[in-house]
């Protein structure tokens, strides 16, 4: 074997030496007093890693077509390395409390793991790298989900979960058969010019978009996703809503156009349907959430909705735009779940009714808060607002107005309910007993400057979307 | 740097320096020089504009242009006409004006007072449809805090309702210039070199509908115009002003530099049905604003008669009736900051808007109710005042028309000043004449130094267009030019 196939993967070997030093580091440290210095070695790490992650890397591919890296790939690693960067600043308060501070270091590596499994999803020349990928991220993230497992809630979002995503990844296997049998190989390169409309290959590309969907949380395969949300402990909320999601989206994007171009037709149909009723329903079942995880997660799946405008007719400004969005919605959604994090650890609540005079105890929590949910509904000069112009440009370079108007007029129903978490925050007067001022850690206010920073340069500094559509497909 | 970038980044200024002190003295220091230096900038860029038209054949002067987004076409491109600058100019001087109507407010209204005319005077200077979105939406949002946070009554339904309503006219909007950009060959977002290519006639029918309502919302065409009484009498007083005086005329300002210009040939063919429904407007406001008993929901309706009037105008298409109509956007704007400004002072004193509760409020503070006969006046179109200018210059220009349709409206139209007459002379008469209703009034004192500066401000101005028309119509009739023989073209 030639071990120069390795030097390829440089981003999944970085990350598996994080991953190594910190396992060992905490089983070997776990019940010492060095654990203390457990937080600052995995964010330190695990932010060194992520700046190598711009450093130039060869393209190529490896292990015979099996692994495949490029400019776009390693992209979008960075973009959910840096995702994961900010879960990692955002969890470790919520992580230091009674019931999982013995389980602190657990918490980071389980996170890595899965975060290598999306590695491999996106680097994937093959069906049985991308399937092995899925797993290795999917089935952790459970763990993740359930890991304040004396709370009933919790525990019940790591076994839902753990059953949607095997559910999922049967039915993705099962369409996968379909393709194996209509083409005889795995391989995307050899798969992709036998891709043609006959029944089989349209079946099994069905099931595994399907399996796909899931990932997403495209309707109608969405139900999983309120429930996990709210269960899960905030921290792996904001995981499985930006990092988790984003790699999906990514897989999505890669598998249509390296390997079934040839039937975009067909799945243009399928897509522009449940792109329609992804961003309607999100929409509508958020306005009458309670709970703030529940309404971000039914926000999060019109996002998805939003994200597929850009990827229905697989153009480069289409693709570009995607990438764009998956960015700007990370920094917007990751300093909202930031603001959540800091809400929850003091005082223990995730209802709305908790954000009420938010302004007048925590001003800038709240201003870091409505900088978010405004880049969410699309409101300029933030982020938001050029990452949803140039995915509905990309859906109305080809004709697609009726598209583009049906997602417009959603917009504004967005608006009415992330306005309503800024009328908690600005105008309703604070609770009985509320609203006295709170630290946020040093860790996640670090996140929170980081996101809002994002949030406000991403659309006004144009470099950053020339630096994705430069990069090409 | 041009200068008229300044008028963008010098409320920016004032926003950041509102958080460089402490103490209401600060703020109002702050926002009195930042506003005031505003205005003075915008001076300046009449000035420079007259100067430089009397030397160049350009239409738009001043310009500069800066690539912001190269993959969709996206600069930043600014420039200024005749239009512009009146409405430049009537932003500043409403700006200034509410800044001391707001005289009591604290540092958070003004960081979203500032916020909002970066948005106005970025929108009125932009020649690239994008930022003139951008800077459109930018200047909707600070009106949802402005409203929810410091407004009276049902404030929280109204800041919704009225936000709710605009980004909905925005959806038709952005679809409308997603369309207009890749109908035209997706080269350009600047408006004159769209206006030079032109839009395949049977694309401009469905954008020269979206572009009209989505503008058209904000500028109060019938039947989306409901959002408008409810927000004007929630808002504070200056974001009344503000809104009622500045903000809607970003809607026309938008049909005219938008959707008329861009898509002539639909404009001319499908005016009717829009003609037909700002003719309603023009009427339905008038009597709307006769069986009111708040004062402001009553300005407020007679705001959606005047504005209607101003679209009911621009589609006339022909000179004398659109320089009316900006004209009319200029005089209702600042007539209608007076009357709010002033019922802002009534209301701080008595605690009502109700009609009913109030009576002679001449003898308990003559002051603030000799300009409010004054604004009255000034709205029914009284000669000498900027009403009577501007509805004249609209009711010829319209019925220049020889058509049946067009007759017909104009007249039904010109109806609306009888009806106008009769509740500006009712409620004068019932509020400020007749015998103190309320004994408890009769201590009430008469309006402060700074209430009365933005009330003479505003009087000022509109004397100085009653007096002098032909200064601003020569400002707007002279831009005109350009633009009339572009749409005469075909």
């Amino acid at each position: 074997m030639d071990l120069g196939n390795f030097l390829v993967m440089r981003q999944e070997l970085g990350l598996l030496a994080v991953f190594v030093v910190l396992l060992l580091f905490d089983i070997f440290a776990g019940e010492t007093p060095a654990m203390k210095w457990f937080r600052p070695l995995a964010v330190g790490l695990f932010a060194l890693h992520t700046a190598a992650g711009f450093l130039p890397v060869p393209e190529g591919s490896a292990f015979g077509g099996m692994y495949a890296t490029s400019r776009l790939t390693v992209l979008m690693k960075n973009v959910l390395n840096l995702g994961t960067l900010a879960v990692f600043l955002q969890a470790g308060e919520w992580l230091r409390g009674r019931e999982t501070a013995i389980r602190e270091g657990e918490y980071y590596v389980i996170a890595l793991a899965t975060l290598l499994g999306m590695y491999l999803m996106i680097s994937a020349g093959n069906f049985m790298l991308l399937y092995i990928g899925i797993e290795t991220a999917s089935l952790p993230t459970a763990c993740l989900a359930a890991y304040n497992k004396y709370r009933e809630k919790s525990a019940e979002a790591g076994a839902k979960y753990i059953m949607m995503s095997t559910l999922s990844s049967g039915i993705m296997m099962f369409g996968l058969s379909y393709l194996y049998g209509a083409m005889g190989t795995m391989y995307f390169a050899d798969m992709q010019p036998l891709v043609s409309a006959d029944f089989m290959t349209v079946l099994g590309f069905v099931f595994f978009f399907a399996g796909l969907a899931f990932k997403i949380s495209l309707v109608p395969f969405h139900m999983w996703a309120p429930d996990v949300y709210e269960g899960a402990p905030t921290a792996t909320t904001a995981y499985l809503s930006v990092v988790s999601k984003a790699a999906g989206c990514f897989v999505l994007l890669l598998t249509l156009h390296h390997v079934f171009g040839n039937i975009g037709r067909i799945w243009y149909g399928i897509l522009w349907v449940l792109t329609v009723a992804t961003i309607v329903v999100g929409n509508l079942f958020a306005i009458r959430q309670r709970n703030i995880k529940r309404f971000f997660a039914y926000s999060s799946i019109s996002q998805a909705g939003y994200i597929m405008l850009g990827v229905l007719h697989g153009t480069p400004e289409g693709l570009s735009a995607v990438v764009y969005y998956l960015l700007v919605y990370l920094f917007a959604n990751m300093a909202a779940f930031g603001v959540i994090a800091s809400v929850e650890n003091h005082g223990g609540r995730t209802d709305i009714g908790a954000y009420d005079g938010l302004y007048r105890s925590n001003p800038r929590l709240a201003v870091v808060m409505m900088l978010a949910v405004f880049s969410l509904a699309g409101i300029p000069p933030l982020g938001g607002f050029f990452s949803k112009f140039f995915i509905f440009a990309a859906a109305a370079a080809k004709g697609d107005y009726v598209l583009v108007f049906i997602a417009l007029v959603n917009t504004v129903v967005s608006l009415y309910y992330y306005l309503r978490i800024v009328r908690a925050m600005f105008i309703n007067a604070p609770a009985e007993g509320a609203g006295e001022r709170f630290r946020t850690d040093a860790y996640n206010s670090v996140s929170l400057v980081l996101c809002t920073a994002g949030v406000l340069v991403a659309g006004i500094a144009s470099g950053l979307y020339g630096y994705i559509a430069g990069i090409g497909f | 740097m041009n200068i008229l970038s300044v008028l963008v980044i010098l409320p920016l200024l004032t926003l950041f320096a509102l958080f460089a002190g402490k103490g209401r003295r600060w703020v109002r220091t702050v926002a009195t020089t930042g506003f005031g230096l505003q205005l003075a900038c915008v001076v300046a860029v009449a000035v420079l504009f007259l100067q430089q038209r009397a030397v160049s054949e350009e239409a738009m002067l001043l310009c500069a242009d800066v690539v912001w987004y190269a993959p969709f076409d996206i600069h930043y491109a600014v420039g200024v006409d005749g239009i512009s600058v009146a409405m430049l100019l009537l932003s500043a001087v409403v700006a200034f004006a509410g800044v001391f109507s707001a005289w009591n407010m604290e540092r958070d209204f003004f960081v979203w007072y500032s916020l909002l005319a970066v948005g106005v005077f970025g929108y009125f200077i932009s020649l690239d449809l994008f930022t003139m979105f951008m800077f459109y939406e930018i200047a909707l949002i600070p009106m949802f805090l402005l409203i929810g946070v410091w407004g009276t009554g049902r404030k929280e339904y109204a800041a919704t309702k009225l936000t709710l309503m605009l980004m909905g006219g925005s959806a038709f909007l952005l679809t409308g210039i997603l369309g207009i950009y890749f109908t035209s060959g997706a080269t350009t977002m600047n408006i004159l070199e769209i206006a030079r290519g032109g839009i395949p006639m049977n694309h401009q029918y469905w954008i020269f509908c979206l572009t009209f309502i989505g503008f058209g919302v904000l500028g109060a065409l019938f039947p989306f115009h409901t959002w408008s009484p409810d927000g004007h009498a929630a808002a504070p007083t200056s974001v009344s002003m503000l809104h009622a005086g500045v903000l809607m005329k970003l809607g026309g300002y938008g049909c005219f530099r938008v959707a008329i210009f861009l898509m002539p040939q639909a404009a001319q063919e499908l005016s009717w049905i829009f003609l037909l429904l700002t003719g309603i407007g023009v009427v339905y406001g008038a009597f709307g604003a006769v069986v009111q008993t708040d004062l402001k929901y009553m300005n407020a309706y007679s705001s959606v008669s005047h504005c209607s009037l101003v679209l009911f105008a621009l589609l006339m298409l022909n000179r004398t009736a659109m320089t009316g109509a900006v004209l009319q956007m200029l005089s209702h704007g600042l007539m209608t900051a007076l009357f709010f400004s002033l019922i802002g002072v009534i209301y701080g004193r008595t605690h009502t808007r109700d009609i009913r509760e109030m009576g002679g409020l001449m003898r308990v503070m003559p002051f603030a109710s000799v300009c409010y006969v004054i604004a009255g006046f000034a709205s029914l179109g009284l000669p000498g005042f900027s009403g009577f200018v501007a509805e004249m210059t609209v009711f010829i220009g319209s019925f220049e028309h020889a058509d049946l349709l067009r007759r017909v409206l104009t007249i039904l139209a010109t109806t609306s000043i009888v009806v106008t007459a009769v509740y500006i002379l009712r409620t004068v008469g019932r509020i400020l004449y007749g015998p103190v209703r309320n004994p408890d009034h009769l201590k009430l004192d008469d309006a402060r130094w700074y209430e009365r500066f933005s009330a003479v401000a505003l009087i000022a101005c509109i004397v100085a267009i009653g007096v002098w028309p032909s200064g601003a119509q020569g400002l707007i009739y002279d831009s005109l030019g350009p633009i009339m023989e572009h749409l005469n073209l075909f």
